[in-house]
């Protein structure tokens, strides 16, 4: 029931966030804004576990892979495949879902609950459509961005780990690279994160924005927003993922 | 002119305003008083339309808020200025940016022409030299005077003060109060300004509304305040021993 009752309320309120902006110099300069904070202020973070995770990645494989039939270059094919189609769209994903969705959730929580929403709706101005939509268009310009760079981060620590520890060697490593490469995964994982981006991104919103009370419940409401977004996000990586 | 008519407003079972109606006349300021939790700051947020009324209606100019839709209500919030009881600044703005904000988003003018504008609202509230601080960083009567400032940038046929000065010290509460009624002279606005302050009361109010547990229980000027014989009134506005004396002297 209460499942319900929450997808009815996300979607009028998406109904109200998605439309025309009032003024559209306020408007693209708080995209500008949003796109430093969910996707610029992400880099550092996402980077570092690409790289160790893509290291990490080729090393298990390798060492799984240890047998005189199995050519060396599968480490390379495996790293690369797991890394683009799933490691840099849902793992970072639920990063994300953990970072940008708790700080937006709290954003604009806190914004709630000291009557600031309030001050812009006397306004006359749409305060979902000001403070939510430029959130959801950074999310989906931003995500796809992060996630090639995650993918080569993730392939480039797999191969720098593999030749230094020499366990693959670098030249077997590009080999698997190569080998049997489908640029579509890449359109595919890009589009996963375009959706990730747009649902973490929303349903985050919506938790700030129908926080009520005070800074006990604003975190309440920054917890639930990671919890559902990132589940929302695994049962969608699954559905499309069913579809390829 | 705001006219407020047999207005009820409940959260979940208790009534909070009962069968309010008076009208808040233009060019003056009208003070809403009442002790804490009697209600006030549910009827102001009632009248701009943050909370659904159960009954009654709201006119503004004889303009019939309560039936407009949110498009129609939009124009109106326009000439709405609202100072709220936390002062509810962008806290992640800039004072300048605060001020500037209603005049981005309605004025069409130019940057240059809004940042203007923003200082004079600033200069107007006595807060110079500060515009590139955040809200964090002054003091609460400051955030309550810049408050004010975005409040009046546009204009507003209407300025809704939320207990502008509560929290202040009295000195910088008469500063607040003679603004608020320097602008309401200036410009002919509406005012409604919440408080239980009663020297701001008897500073500025040209009309008294005081509101007992949700219901209208008295209104009047601030001359016919002292000599009312209204049994609640009586125990609001004299309850400090200062008050009580005055009374006495007074008789
Ligand atoms: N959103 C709400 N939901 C439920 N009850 C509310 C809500 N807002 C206010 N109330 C109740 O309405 C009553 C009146 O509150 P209100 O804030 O109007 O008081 P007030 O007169 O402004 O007091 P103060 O001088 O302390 O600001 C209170 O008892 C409060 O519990
Ligand atoms: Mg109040």
């Amino acid at each position: 029931m209460k499942f319900f009752y929450h997808i009815g309320r996300y979607v009028l309120l998406m109904k109200k966030a998605i439309g025309w902006p009032d003024e559209k110099r306020m408007f693209w300069r708080n995209v500008g804004k949003e796109i430093v904070a969910v996707g610029y202020d992400s880099v550092g973070i996402v980077s570092i576990i690409s790289f160790f995770m893509g290291g990490v990645m080729a090393l298990q494989l390798a060492i799984n892979m240890e047998n005189p039939v199995l050519p060396q270059y599968l480490v390379g094919l495996g790293t690369r495949d797991a890394i683009i189609l799933e490691f840099s769209s849902l793992v970072i994903a639920l990063i994300l879902a953990g970072k940008v969705g708790s700080s937006i959730a709290s954003e604009i929580g806190t914004m709630r609950i000291t009557q600031q929403i309030d001050a812009l709706d006397i306004m006359g101005i749409n305060s979902a459509n000001y403070l939510i939509l430029p959130k959801i268009i950074a999310g989906a310009i931003t995500f796809p961005v992060i996630c090639c760079l995650s993918i080569i981060l993730g392939i480039g620590g797999g191969w720098v780990v593999g030749d230094v520890t020499g366990m693959v060697p670098s030249n077997q490593f590009i080999l698997g690279l190569q080998f049997m490469f489908q640029p579509f995964y890449i359109t595919f994982t890009n589009i996963k994160m375009v959706f990730f981006g747009i649902l973490i991104t929303s349903i985050s919103s919506y938790y700030g924005y129908n926080a009520k009370g005070g800074s006990l419940q604003v975190g309440q409401a920054s917890t639930q927003a990671v919890v559902v977004s990132s589940i929302v996000v695994l049962i969608f990586d699954l559905s499309l993922t069913t579809m390829l | 002119m705001i006219e407020v008519q047999n207005v009820s407003k409940s959260f979940k079972d208790v009534q909070i305003l009962k069968h309010l109606s008076t009208v808040f006349e233009e060019g003056k300021v009208n003070c809403i008083i009442g002790r804490s939790g009697s209600g006030k700051t549910v009827l102001m947020k009632s009248i701009v339309g943050l909370h659904e009324i159960d009954e009654g209606r709201i006119l503004f100019h004889g303009r019939n808020y309560t039936e407009m839709n949110d498009k129609q209500r939009k124009e109106i919030r326009k000439e709405i200025g609202m100072v709220f009881q936390s002062g509810a600044l962008f806290d992640s703005e800039t004072l300048e940016d605060n001020v500037m904000f209603p005049l981005r988003m309605f004025s069409g003018m130019s940057e240059e022409e809004c940042r203007e504008r923003a200082n004079f609202c600033l200069k107007r509230v006595e807060v110079v030299n500060k515009n590139n601080l955040y809200p964090s960083e002054i003091s609460g009567g400051m955030q309550k005077r810049v408050a004010i400032a975005r409040a009046i940038a546009l204009n507003p046929k209407y300025l809704l003060c939320d207990e502008p000065n509560s929290g202040l010290d009295p000195m910088t509460s008469i500063v607040i109060d003679n603004l608020i009624h320097g602008i309401v002279q200036e410009y002919n606005i509406t005012a409604i300004v919440n408080t239980h302050d009663m020297n701001s009361v008897m500073e500025i109010a040209d009309k008294i509304v005081f509101i007992y547990k949700g219901e209208k229980w008295w209104e009047g000027n601030k001359d016919d305040i002292w000599h009312t014989d209204n049994q609640e009134l009586n125990d609001f506005i004299f309850a400090s021993s200062l008050t009580k004396k005055i009374k006495q002297t007074l008789k």
